[in-house]
């Protein structure tokens, strides 16, 4: 059976499994109805020309999966950020791990999106936000929105600093065959609230799990949102991540995508701006190897005027690697000196690597001042050489320069655990020791 | 020390040098000098191992040893170094990461033991002051937003800290101002031994006045067209290199 027509004639058997009275049922409802309507996206779709879906939906994926998938903690340690102190909020299988997570309702509520939909006094929050911020017009938000029951939901009140970061850690551990994963998350950080969010979907096996997640952000005024994707997935996994984020006045979001590992990985990363002087960073690096494909798609949506995004994303591609860069930025009438950056630079170690990147700036605004820049290239010989005659062997002068050329993305990064396991990530994939931390 | 005989270089078919010979002794300082494009800044690069060009005909020999099969890294861990003219700038590392990362490949490649953190931090604060390095200087990305001068000293200071049998300083008096090529080379000479060599590679003869070269080269259309002792430097700096064309 083809994946669409197994999800479709799945969602009566996950009706079975939640309140068919509550409200957002109903969103439930109507984004199936969506998803039906616009189907998979084919390479005929512009926005999919250079990520072709069909080998992955060819899978015959579990949409469900068993409910007893324990694990112990020192078997999953390496893939948290350890050395410091963090709420957690961890899935296995798509199902809460109360025993991995540390969450709280005391000065903020971090815990589970199941625990928000259901119960009575997150009635608003959900009504207020749930659903507010995601497309209707994605097949895969919509899909996402269908089967909306578990993942984070984090929400913030006003003028609540959380002190510590907060870990969302999706595992699948292949027990079941092939699955396919559908988090969902809610993130509402109130007036002059600040957090940081450290998002992670790990396989434990080297069976192929499909991972569709959409995550909405609502930054309200002068809150800052701080929030960092870790992709470095085993070979088999695949990941369509959905995040949008809606920013009030004078607040503050950015976003480091680190993008690894996995089989197939399309971000498709959602800025929208409700009001004046926003600030929006969107950072990434992309190191990959083999078939791996990362996709970054970025959308910039200026709405008010004095506002600012930046962007910077570099990528190094090896062997018969494939990146996409489409960044895009609309620039509105109303939005007058927007100040719009934006960079993507890569670089291909091996001839048969391969990168798709397209800049679109819609700019509507007559008095903004809006930049790209893309550079494709490879490693400078001349620089190669100047380290090869201080002694440094080849392979470690290549690392240090890919190191040096990702560098300027990681100068953001405000917690320095993530920093130095970043950096590590890129030592251990260039496979160098680069000899001292940063 | 370095022992160089009928070498013939060349670039995509291009031939640079054609047929030099040299012979440079522990202690020596030879200078090379020559008109732009006669094969100076080549015959550095194909001293220091570069891929760029192909030897054609010819040996290059260190101490007895045909290097010509060795990559760059391995030269460089038998002790050449090559002061270059155009350093380059490499973000987000430190000078003193990048050069404990140096010194520590050099180190590995001899089948020793990483330098103990004090002991490198003895011999940076050392070489630093020698070359009247200040130490926030020491923190900065390597050659990024550095001045011709600190590019040049920079180099200089790279030099102290790996200790190399031979250095070839390529055109390191270029973009320097008088005080900053008064510093670089005071730092030179002080590194100078009786078991070390330096060919100091120029087209102006201002920078002899500073580092004093017990011998000079004039190269020109890959040659050694002349050689001679420090006088020879002066006669090309009153006569220019016309003079030495029209002999040729």
């Amino acid at each position: 059976m083809q994946l669409e027509e197994k999800l479709m004639s799945s969602f009566v058997a996950f009706e079975s499994e939640v309140d068919t009275l509550a409200p957002v049922h109903d969103v439930r409802e109507k984004a199936l109805k969506s998803f039906e309507k616009l189907g998979f996206p084919t390479k005929k779709n512009e926005e999919w020309k250079y990520t072709p879906l069909n080998t992955l939906l060819k899978e015959d994926f579990h949409i469900f999966s068993k409910h007893d998938n324990t694990i112990e903690f020192k078997e999953v340690k390496q893939y948290f950020i350890h050395d410091i102190d963090t709420f957690k909020i961890v899935f296995v299988d798509g199902v809460y791990n109360s025993f991995l997570s540390e969450t709280t309702h005391e000065g903020a509520d971090i815990c589970l999106l199941s625990a928000a939909l259901t119960q009575s006094k997150y009635k608003k929050v959900i009504a207020d936000y749930f659903n507010q911020m995601a497309a209707e017009n994605d097949a895969f938000t919509s899909l996402n929105t269908a089967f909306a029951k578990e993942g984070a939901y984090i929400y913030i009140p006003e003028k609540k600093i959380l002190e510590k970061p907060i870990q969302i850690i999706h595992f699948s551990t292949g027990n079941d065959a092939a699955l396919m994963l559908q988090p969902r998350n809610l993130i509402v950080v109130g007036k002059q609230a600040e957090v940081q969010i450290i998002e992670r979907h790990q396989s434990l096996s080297s069976q192929k799990v499909f991972t569709n997640s959409v995550t909405e952000i609502y930054a309200d005024q002068r809150a800052q949102v701080d929030y960092y994707k870790i992709q470095n997935d085993q070979e088999e996994a695949s990941l369509i991540d959905n995040t949008y984020i809606r920013q009030e006045k004078e607040s503050h979001a950015k976003v480091h995508t680190f993008s690894f590992g996995g089989k197939l990985t399309r971000n498709n990363l959602n800025f929208f701006h409700n009001d004046e002087r926003i600030e929006s960073t969107l950072k990434g690096i992309t190191i990959i190897e083999n078939k791996q494909l990362v996709d970054h798609h970025t959308l910039v949506h200026h709405a008010s005027p004095n506002c600012e995004s930046h962007q910077d994303y570099k990528g190094i591609y090896a062997d018969t690697s494939t990146g996409v860069f489409n960044g895009k930025v609309i620039v509105e009438k109303e939005a007058q000196k927007t100040n719009a950056f934006q960079q993507n630079n890569n670089i291909l170690i091996d001839d048969k690597a391969t990168i798709n990147s397209k800049p679109q700036l819609e700019i509507f605004a007559d008095d903004v001042k809006c930049s790209h820049g893309c550079t494709i290239g490879q490693l400078d010989e001349d620089a190669l050489f100047y380290l090869r005659t201080r002694g440094i062997p080849k392979k470690e002068a290549k690392a240090l320069m890919t190191y040096a050329f990702a560098n300027n993305v990681l100068e953001s990064v405000q917690i320095p655990s993530v920093k130095s396991r970043i950096n590590k990530i890129i030592a251990t994939k260039l496979g160098v020791d680069l000899g001292f931390d940063v | 020390m370095l022992s160089i005989d009928n070498l013939h270089a060349s670039v995509e078919n291009k031939s640079i040098l054609n047929g030099i010979s040299l012979d440079v002794k522990a202690g020596e300082v030879h200078a090379i000098m020559g008109p732009n494009g006669s094969g100076k800044s080549t015959l550095s690069s194909v001293i220091a191992g570069s891929e760029e060009y192909e030897v054609t005909k010819g040996t290059i020999l260190l101490n007895g040893e045909d290097i010509e099969e060795l990559d760059a890294e391995s030269r460089a861990h038998k002790g050449i170094f090559l002061s270059f003219q155009y350093p380059v700038e490499i973000p987000g590392v430190t000078v003193t990461n990048f050069i404990k990362t140096a010194i520590n490949a050099s180190r590995k490649a001899q089948g020793l033991d990483e330098m103990p953190a004090k002991d490198m931090l003895k011999k940076i604060r050392d070489k630093a002051n020698l070359l009247e390095i200040d130490s926030r200087f020491l923190s900065r990305s390597l050659n990024q937003g550095f001045s011709g001068g600190e590019k040049k000293r920079n180099e200089i200071f790279q030099m102290a800290m790996l200790d190399p049998k031979l250095a070839i300083l390529d055109e390191t008096d270029s973009g320097l101002d008088i005080d900053a090529l008064r510093i670089v080379a005071n730092g030179v000479n002080k590194l100078r031994n009786e078991n070390n060599a330096i060919v100091v590679i120029t087209h102006y003869q201002r920078l002899l006045d500073y580092i004093v070269p017990d011998f000079v080269h004039v190269l020109h259309e890959g040659k050694i067209v002349k050689s001679g002792t420090k006088e020879l430097a002066l006669e090309l700096e009153e006569k220019g290199y016309d003079w030495i064309k029209k002999g040729a």
